[in-house]
């Protein structure tokens, strides 16, 4: 193998990689566009949905009832937080709610362990990972058929999440309550219930993101540390953009893979648990709101 | 009627300036502290010194540097427990390096090395900001963790993770039993309280608050950001610092950087957020919370454990820890040290209703 063709798979590889860290920020981005609130949860939550779903699987249920049967409990267990959480905690300063989602990253790690159990479960989709024929018959690089199906499953995600947030009434109230909470409550848009549809939406994702993450490295506790290397992504792509969650992924991704080939070896390898996070820093120093971030502007 | 400070005038500017004003608090103060010096080795047990006062005082330092930097400073960090763990081994180094140096003298240097890492740290705040910052913070945590993992040369060329701490020796007298480290740890803790307590009321503590109200607000009315916030990554560091040393040194007698993970950033960040952001007495209140509360939902839990398996009590464990937190925010969100004083308030006019 020549070392272009090694490069490139190593490139494609951290693309396709990527894809899937922005699947898990996808969901910190829906959160914090709605509410402003940093969602440490989100990890526990794949952990919670990636549990659910592959527990009730394992009862022997049919592989779409199964899907039907954990979106209603990460629906339920949304409405559940707007009503016990967030609800009382309209107003408080941001770091009040960051903290309080620290609090439910616990509560929900418990609860997912103590209803299901710590074993590891496999987890079977559907989507075979073997590597994909055509491409490697035709140009000699090696590229997984499971990246790819799930670099696509994220990108019918991204598009139906856009289209939602721009069309119809929900994604119109949806948009006014990003932009400013108390403004949109005033017109009459029901805050509240806006969040719990909101955390519905980041459930689904943190659904679709445990069950790739989950027949990746097998459905168990480990996969909620899934979220803390998404959250370079978070920073590199912007808190409130779900391009940027999509392109930051891309970017930490690739960079990541190829610092870990080229750079590894000469420092003593393990980096990958803070590079995505120097990267983002590095892209931070420029633009310091991320990417695609929305424009900090500060008045006096 | 015992807290009321009718009758007490300020009638000079020392007077007005002074640290604790009420008589009442200076009073209870000074019982505290005659309390834990000769008290408390009458009624505590070697148990419960070295297995809960210990750590409680050293929690309570590292939560005092934590609340510096984000309760005065406003700056979000989640990345105190690299600050720790610097300082952890920096004192293993220097102790078993220079054999010769001071222990006393090792912790603040140690805490100073944590104060360099802090600055390092610190010095991208000026242009990132919020939450961008408390990821870019994570980074540091990461990045301190992989290296201590990584490179054998801070852990003496020995491939054991789990480092036993020397002994330690002041003016020819070895620290060795519970009460022994109970005392150096309650030194430092008191000085370090009462220089913490100094620093926020005075110019450089009005600056830190002044940067966490508006950062560019303060800039207008010529408060330097740069110094102002790197100060307070370098104060919060080296409290960190000698926080972590002591933890190594006194409490569990070994340096291991697996004791200073993200979930340590995350529990000093709960102390505060429980005890109260800016506030000093906050931090106590915190740290004695988040440290009794594990052992509180144990021995609870131990009564049921008959027929409960042990792993369902760790999970259950930690779903009380995280709904309790929640708990606290809703009822408290400004945290205990909030809840004393309407306390005070209260006591102030008791027995009259206003």
């Amino acid at each position: 193998m020549t070392g272009f063709t090694f490069v490139i798979e190593v490139l494609i590889a951290g693309l396709l990689s990527g894809v899937m860290y922005s699947l898990v920020a996808l969901g910190f981005v829906l959160i914090f566009k709605a509410s402003g609130v940093f969602n440490f949860a989100q990890g526990a939550m794949v952990l919670f949905a990636a549990l659910t779903f592959v527990r009730i699987l394992e009862m022997g249920v049919n592989f779409w009832l199964a899907i039907a049967i954990a979106l209603a409990v990460m629906i339920v267990m949304a409405i559940i937080i707007e009503r016990v959480m967030l609800r009382p905690l309209v107003a408080q300063p941001v770091i009040i709610l960051f903290m309080a989602t620290i609090g439910l990253n616990y509560f929900l790690e418990g609860l997912a362990q103590a209803i299901w159990d710590a074993e590891v479960h496999g987890l079977e989709i559907g989507i075979p990972d073997v590597p994909w024929m055509a491409v490697l018959e035709s140009t000699n690089i090696l590229i997984s058929l499971f990246d790819v199906w799930s670099a696509v499953i994220c990108g019918v995600l991204v598009l139906v999440l856009a289209y939602f947030f721009q069309k119809g009434r929900i994604g119109r109230a949806l948009r006014a309550v990003a932009d400013d909470n108390q403004a949109a409550m005033s017109v009459g848009i029901p805050l509240q219930q806006i969040w719990a549809i909101v955390w519905a939406v980041a459930g689904m994702v943190a659904l679709v993101a445990g069950a790739i993450w989950g027949q990746r490295l097998g459905v168990q506790f480990s996969i909620s540390l899934v979220a803390l290397k998404a959250l370079p992504v978070l920073i590199l792509g912007g808190f409130n953009s779900i391009a940027g969650a999509i392109l930051g992924g891309l970017i930490i991704g690739a960079s990541e893979k190829l610092a870990e080939v080229y750079l590894g070896p000469i420092i003593g390898g393990g980096i990958e648990s803070w590079a995505a996070y120097f990267i983002a820093m590095l892209f931070l120093m420029v633009r310091p709101q991320g990417l695609f971030g929305e424009e900090i502007i500060e008045r006096v | 009627m015992l807290y009321r400070e009718s009758g007490q005038f300020k009638t000079s500017y020392q007077r007005d300036m002074a640290i604790f004003p009420i008589r009442q608090d200076r009073w209870s103060l000074i019982a505290v502290l005659i309390i834990s010096v000769f008290g408390v080795p009458l009624i505590a047990s070697d148990h419960v010194i070295a297995g809960y006062l210990v750590p409680f005082l050293i929690w309570s330092m590292a939560a005092v540097g934590l609340n510096i930097l984000t309760g005065y400073t406003g700056q979000l960090s989640l990345g105190h427990g690299a600050f720790m763990m610097v300082g952890a081994y920096s004192a293993y180094n220097l102790a078993v390096r220079i054999p010769e140096l001071p222990i006393v003298l090792v912790f603040i240097l140690s805490g100073l090395i944590a104060a360099i890492f802090g600055v390092l740290v610190g010095s991208p705040s000026l242009r990132i900001k919020g939450f961008y910052l408390a990821v870019a913070t994570l980074a540091a945590q990461f990045f301190v963790e992989w290296v201590f993992g990584t490179f054998s040369w801070f852990t003496g060329g020995m491939m054991s993770m789990v480092l036993d701490t020397p002994p330690m020796i002041i003016l020819g007298y070895r620290i060795s039993s519970a009460l022994d480290n109970y005392y150096l740890v309650l030194a430092f803790v008191v000085v370090m309280t009462l220089v913490a307590k100094n620093l926020v009321r005075s110019e450089i503590g009005r600056a830190w608050m002044a940067i966490r109200d508006m950062d560019v607000a303060a800039e207008v009315i010529g408060i330097r950001p740069l110094y102002t916030k790197l100060s307070a990554f370098a104060v919060s560091s080296f409290y960190g610092g000698v926080a972590g040393a002591l933890y190594g040194f006194c409490y569990v007698k070994s340096v291991d950087f697996t004791a200073f993970d993200l979930f340590v950033s995350l529990k000093v960040l709960f102390m505060i957020i429980i005890g109260g952001l800016g506030s000093i007495l906050g931090c106590y209140l915190g740290a004695a919370f988040i440290v009794i509360l594990p052992i509180l939902i144990n021995t609870w839990g131990s009564q049921f454990s008959q027929n409960v398996p042990a792993d369902l009590i760790s999970n259950l464990e930690h779903m009380i820890f995280g709904g309790l937190i929640i708990f606290f925010l809703i009822v408290e969100p400004h945290g205990l040290a909030r809840l004393w004083m309407t306390t005070k308030e209260k006591l102030r006019l008791w027995p009259f209703p206003h």
